[in-house]
């Protein structure tokens, strides 16, 4: 039988260190809503979202109370948007309709964020996907919750250096249309190699062609609880920091897989996958940066960091693998800067940059992410900088993903706000030297070879 | 057999377990183990109860559980017992 000690931890974990469940992702497939009627496919869109997703989050708020555990953010993905509108968009108008009714859906069924309104484009832009991409600005301007993002390359395929180049474009256009509220536009819109088909956490999330006509994804948190943890094993080796971060993790997860049931029998939808991410947020003790600074960094930043984000990244996955009975998505630790407040302290002490921040990409999920870079960067440099993330992601087949935000009107000194979760932060210093011909040559990087790894 | 877990921290004071005891009687909850502590000079107790038989949900107990709390001085909390079970069993 439980114990009263147990309680108290699980409590405290919850109470104190911010333990809680990031999101219940509802993926919709919504391929059978195709047609070649721009209205009819509209229609079809809204009617099968609030079909499925009308108990989403009653039932999230009632797993929440019958656990007592904070369910920060119910959900929902959808099929990228590029093959669902492939044979009825026939200009940026026709997505944008697409776009708003899946504002219109999320806002009816109560959830804060939808994502999906993305192209495949791994190996090249169909002219549809090209209308699609084109439309980000204005979608991410005139909708509130949708999220879009692009995968631009994988392992198997290489990379599509044509939707790089004009991504970086998308990125500043997207900047620049919404710059009266800090180019915020750009914190809802993700460019991937090998984006996973079952992520929960926007704003990446897409339900891919792999998956079943409706799954419920969970994403679980507890950086918070990490650090709390290991804080028991200060000055011990490695050998036994890992095992308490592996416990520590096996714990989360846990209760990652349990909500993940209980909403799975409450709407009727199957279970898909538990994300073991340790996502931060910008409340204080809830912070990555702050783990690393537990295992021993005066500064996240400081030499050591990578390696103590890989050690921490295996850690989390070999704890929480055993918990879950599936697991997928993005899995690892994130590290954004504005969502970060252990990142943000540790950009303003000047300990940490955007090299560093890319070298840890290396070893943990996802990549340059909410990062505030100067309003006045040129798209060819911002297409470099994903050209570098995706070539990181393909060459160790793994997820990458780049979230910069060029802040018009603000430079490297000032600050950004962006409200709740999406935090603040100092604008990041970018490398001045061009990469223009690069960029400008146009084409694709072919597929790595799979052999001769070193 | 579903359980659920009662927790009861704050200060402690003369009756807490007695009131707390008169509500899950007259709401037909029966109480199968009982225990407490003091962390950090904080009462704590745990009951492990049976609501299967109350005709209230367990949403509906702990607002009520809120209130009780707060007239006491302390703080209620109800949630279902696998949430523990999950966390500390494998």
């Amino acid at each position: 039988m439980i114990n009263i000690h147990e309680v108290i931890e699980t409590n405290n974990m919850i109470e104190q260190d911010n333990l809680d469940v990031r999101t219940i992702t509802l993926g919709i497939s919504l391929l059978d809503c195709a047609s070649t009627d721009i209205n009819e496919v509209n229609e079809n869109i809204y009617n099968k979202i609030i079909n499925t997703a009308k108990n989403l989050v009653s039932v999230g708020d009632r797993i929440e109370k019958e656990y007592a555990i904070p369910i920060v953010n119910k959900r929902i993905s959808v099929t990228p948007i590029s093959l669902v509108g492939a044979s009825s968009c026939k200009t940026i108008e026709d997505y944008i309709s697409i776009a708003k009714t899946l504002d219109k859906a999320a806002k009816e069924v109560g959830v804060n964020f939808i994502g999906g309104f993305s192209a495949l484009v791994s190996k090249g832009m169909t002219n549809s996907e090209r209308l699609l991409i084109q439309s980000i600005p204005r979608v991410l301007k005139e909708t509130d919750r949708v999220c879009s993002s692009v995968n631009v390359g994988t392992t198997k395929t290489g990379i599509d250096m044509n939707a790089v180049k004009l991504l970086g474009e998308i990125v500043l256009e997207t900047a620049e249309l919404t710059k009266e509220r800090d180019s915020i536009g750009c914190t809802k819109l993700v460019i991937f190699c090998n984006a996973p088909d079952d992520n929960p956490f926007m704003a990446g999330a897409f339900h891919g062609v792999t998956e079943g006509d409706a799954i419920i994804n969970v994403g679980i948190s507890g950086p918070g609880v990490v650090k709390k943890a290991i804080e028991s094993a200060r000055g011990k080796d490695f050998e036994v920091l890992c095992e308490t971060i592996k416990k520590t993790a096996f714990k989360i997860t846990r209760v990652g897989q349990l909500v993940a049931q209980e909403a799975s029998k409450l709407l009727g939808i199957p279970f898909g996958i538990v994300d073991l991410s340790l996502a931060p947020t910008p409340a204080i003790g809830d912070s990555v940066a702050e783990i690393l600074e537990e295992i021993g960094l005066e500064c996240v930043g400081a030499p050591g960091t990578t390696a103590a984000l890989a050690m921490l990244n295996d850690q989390v996955k070999k704890g929480g693998v055993m918990a879950s009975s599936y697991v997928g998505g993005l899995s690892g630790a994130f590290i954004p800067v504005s969502e970060d407040q252990g990142m943000i302290k540790a950009v303003k002490m000047g300990a940490l940059t955007i090299e560093k921040l890319e070298a840890m990409t290396c070893v943990c999920s996802v990549g340059l992410d909410m990062i505030p870079i100067p309003g006045d960067t040129k798209a060819t440099t911002i297409s470099g900088m994903i050209a570098d993330e995706m070539a990181i992601g393909m060459i160790n087949n793994k997820t990458t993903a780049v979230r910069l935000i060029p802040v018009i009107g603000k430079t490297v000194g000032e600050e950004v706000n962006f409200g709740g979760l999406l935090g603040y932060g100092p604008i990041m210093p970018v490398n001045k030297f061009s990469c223009d011909a690069f960029i400008n040559r146009g084409g694709r990087i072919p597929a790595p070879i799979h052999s001769f790894k070193n | 057999m579903k359980k659920t877990i009662i927790t009861v921290v704050g200060k402690d004071s003369v009756g807490i377990i007695s009131k707390v005891c008169t509500y899950l009687a007259e709401n037909n909850i029966n109480i199968l183990d009982i225990s407490q502590t003091i962390v950090q000079g904080y009462f704590n107790m745990m009951m492990i109860v049976d609501s299967n038989e109350s005709s209230k949900s367990i949403e509906e107990l702990a607002s009520e559980f809120d209130k009780l709390g707060e007239s006491i001085g302390v703080y209620i909390k109800v949630q279902h017992e696998d949430i523990f079970d999950r966390m500390h069993r494998i």
